[in-house]
């Protein structure tokens, strides 16, 4: 399998009456989106801009995502939402670098997350440092929450999906290109260098706390092999928000920078064999099952090492050793990367679960930090929701209309996919 | 400016009342420095003093510990100080865990910062290291000249609310505390990096220490007592007369094997303790106290036990790091099985 990807660098967004790139500028024309994106269950959808720099806070944030465009091989992105479930992973795929799609929308009671586009909590957002079409939806009352959380998803890959359009005229910036050679190949071509696969860890934990594959609610999947590929033209998507700090959105999953940096050494110190996706599902009985046929495919693939990412946190601590310790007693090398709750005051255990095999840990930061937003001249969305989101407290909203939150409020802010330099250290 | 007001608490001996004797004094506040409180002045210079100095026995903060924190603190807050330093106490573990103690009460009820000096395998600063920022020093006094400027340095950047670096920069025992920050390079190229280190089994550092509990689940009882071998392993300290193996009397670094081949009683004049965290007085009169060998001779005697193996083990448990600890017994196991014994009597302190 190959994919190109060709760079589309998106140094500005603007509305404007045609939907187009130009000079690395992204216009966007409000009414061919707002057609694009519209549903009937969705009572009124509104468009906004933010963009870096700008006194401008976005609450709370759904998911982010990056528009792409497939231009050439099989299948198209998102398969199973936007595209049908063609296999994606190779040919050649359009990206509109520095550009997202962000939706906001307010579902169940505690929701989250924040995105400042300026100040104290830009440092921990990436998507601070991103040009956003925000989209605001609102349901009618009585819609169920889950009618109405998969509205809203599905609005954001439409949205992005049509905004990818422009990129088909955009000239491209660079280019990168990945291959992904089956087993046998790999083997042949690389058969002194030790063998890695990348166990990617899906939130399965039921309403905002969903992952999908190819359309399929990963609740519902066993352990399965994938190309690296498959991810950059969208075949994981997030239906995943609630304690923003550490889920993937779709951006994270489309960029997932694991998968870019085993990439970087492939060929010279490993030999990157494959992706095995597995879930966290709630019960015991699904835990053991998954670390189960975790264990078992790395064992088929003849792995050296693996790196285990977990999305979430605390039930899913338990997924996560699971996983780690079955790969470390198959003689399979692993590291895991995580992120911590260790208090307000740092000086808690950082996770619900731990054994000594996992001695290689990489970690996102402490999500329990604690940190004053100040008050931003616009708010797209809902500031009340500083209150009740994950993170938030009694009393997190200000007269003054300073938040005061813990980083775990702030989306993607320990991410663990390992997107971002924010770590934890011992004093 | 007026200098930055520091409260001082000492042990007995610092505080040149006496030794172990004086060990049971109460708590008792002298005006300014006494002891090594003079060294301070002069580590601290002409930013701040200090104002007062708090010394207890260590056997009386030990034995009254609720009491002598209560008396303590209020003595302290008495005099109004920005900082407390307590100690060094290098490796005592008594003097340690009063020096601890105090940094806890007097961080957690007067919301002071407080700096203490101790070696890192004083029990008090495993117990108190949350507490306060606690100097890394030598094991004993001849380490002053050391311990004194770096606290007092860390003193001044204390009061002077300037940021603090890692323990590894600063000299002090890690608190256990998570701390964000940002570093060089994403999670994800340091996951990756750490992976090819691990592959090729090069050092890496995990960001993320496991809390490890070595947990030994108990084997099933000796089915017949009374024909089992049964051997004696203490780390109380019990040697031969003479210390020969020179076994240390803190944080050993060795383990003695001694034959009791037709020894039915230890007495002053054959064994003595080299154990230096508890008072000898009793271990050296009988040492039996300590490693009942005359009682297991007697129940060898009585048919209610098989035997008592040839050989007994001793080491010294006063601050011996766990690491250490687990190496010897390891050691002894893997003999005491070759042997063919069948149960084993740890004795401690």
């Amino acid at each position: 399998m190959q994919l190109k990807l060709g760079q589309i660098n998106i140094t500005d967004i603007q509305f404007g009456s045609e939907t187009k790139v130009e000079k690395g500028v992204l216009y966007v024309n409000k009414e061919q989106v707002l057609a694009a994106v519209a549903d009937e269950r969705l009572t009124n959808i509104s468009l906004e801009l933010a963009k870096p720099g700008e006194s401008v806070r976005i609450l709370p944030v759904k998911d982010v995502i990056e528009p792409r465009l497939k231009i050439e091989g099989n299948g198209g992105v998102f398969p199973g939402f936007i595209n049908k479930v063609d296999m994606v992973g190779s040919g050649t795929t359009l990206v509109l670098r520095g550009a997202a799609v962000v939706t906001t929308g307010s579902i169940v009671g505690f929701q989250e997350g924040i995105i400042d586009m300026s100040g104290p909590g830009a440092d921990y957002s990436p998507f601070s440092k991103l040009n956003n079409l925000v989209i605001v939806c609102e349901a009618p009352e009585g819609l169920s929450q889950h009618e109405h959380e998969a509205a809203v998803r599905m609005v954001g890959y439409k949205a992005a999906a049509c905004l990818a359009e422009a990129a088909a005229e955009a000239k491209v910036d660079s280019w990168e290109e990945y291959r992904h050679l089956n087993l046998y190949e790999g083997m042949k071509k690389y058969p002194e260098l030790p063998r890695v696969a990348y166990v990617y860890m899906l939130q399965t934990q039921g309403l905002l706390h969903d992952t999908y594959v190819y359309g399929v609610d990963a609740k519902k999947i066993l352990p399965t092999l994938m190309s690296p590929t498959e991810m950059m033209d969208g075949a994981i998507v997030s239906g995943n928000c609630v304690s923003a700090c550490d889920k993937n959105t779709t951006y994270h999953h489309l960029n997932n920078p694991i998968i870019k940096d085993l990439y970087e050494r492939h060929g010279k110190d490993l030999n990157f064999v494959g992706v095995i996706i597995t879930n966290e599902n709630v019960t015991l009985a699904d835990k053991q099952r998954s670390s189960n046929f975790t264990a078992k495919l790395a064992d088929m693939l003849g792995l050296d090492g693996a790196i285990v990412s977990q999305e979430g946190f605390g039930n899913p601590d338990t997924d996560l050793i699971m996983n780690c310790t079955k790969l470390e007693k198959l003689g399979i090398k692993t590291v895991i990367v995580t992120d911590e709750y260790a208090g307000r005051d740092g000086a808690s255990q950082s996770l619900a679960d731990a054994d000594p095999l996992a001695d290689a840990t990489v970690t996102g930061g402490n999500a329990n930090e604690v940190i004053t937003l100040p008050a931003m001249d616009k708010v797209i969305g809902n500031t009340k929701s500083a209150d009740i989101i994950a993170g938030g407290f009694d009393g997190s909203l200000a007269k003054d209309g300073s938040i005061t939150v813990e980083i775990q409020a702030i989306t993607g802010a320990t991410n663990e996919l390992g997107f971002n330099t924010l770590t934890t250290r011992e004093i | 400016m007026s200098k930055f007001r520091v409260v001082h608490y000492i042990n007995q001996y610092f505080g040149q009342i006496g030794g172990e004797e004086k060990a049971n004094i109460p708590p008792s506040c002298k005006e300014g420095p006494v002891g090594p409180g003079m060294a301070f002045k002069a580590a601290l210079g002409e930013e701040a003093e200090i104002v007062a100095t708090i010394i207890c026995g260590d056997s009386w903060f030990a034995e009254n510990i609720d009491e002598a924190k209560a008396t303590v603190v209020k003595m302290i807050a008495q005099h109004k100080p920005d900082l407390v330093i307590t100690g060094p106490a290098f490796n005592a573990g008594r003097y340690g865990t009063a020096c601890g103690a105090v940094a806890e009460a007097v961080s957690q009820e007067l919301n002071v910062p407080v700096i203490s000096g101790m070696y890192p395998e004083n029990p008090g600063a495993e117990m108190f290291r949350r507490f306060a920022l606690i100097v890394e020093t030598g094991d004993n006094a001849a380490a002053m000249r050391k311990a004194v400027p770096a606290m007092g340095k860390l003193a001044l950047k204390v009061l002077h609310g300037e940021p603090l670096g890692t323990p590894k920069e600063e000299g002090y025992i890690s608190r256990g505390i998570r701390q964000n920050y940002f570093a060089e390079e994403r999670g994800s190229k340091r996951s990756v990096n750490m992976l090819v280190a691990k592959l090729n089994g090069e050092e890496y550092h995990t960001e993320y220490p496991m809390p490890h509990f070595d947990r030994v689940e108990p084997n099933p009882a000796v089915a017949d007592i009374t024909k089992a071998k049964i051997a004696l392993v203490t780390s109380g300290g019990i040697v031969p007369k003479g210390n020969p193996d020179h076994i240390e009397s803190s944080s050993a670094s060795k383990y003695g094997k001694y034959d009791i081949e037709g020894v039915t009683d230890l007495t002053p004049d054959t064994h003595q303790t080299a154990h230096g965290g508890y008072d000898p007085v009793y271990a050296n009169k009988d040492a039996d106290r300590v490693l009942p060998v005359d009682v297991l001779r007697e129940l060898e005697k009585e048919g209610k036990i098989g035997s008592l193996h040839r050989y007994y083990y001793a080491t010294v448990g006063n601050g011996t790091a766990v690491a250490n600890a687990k190496r010897y017994a390891e050691e002894i196991a893997a003999e005491l099985k070759s042997d063919g014994v069948d149960a084993v009597i740890l004795t401690s302190t």
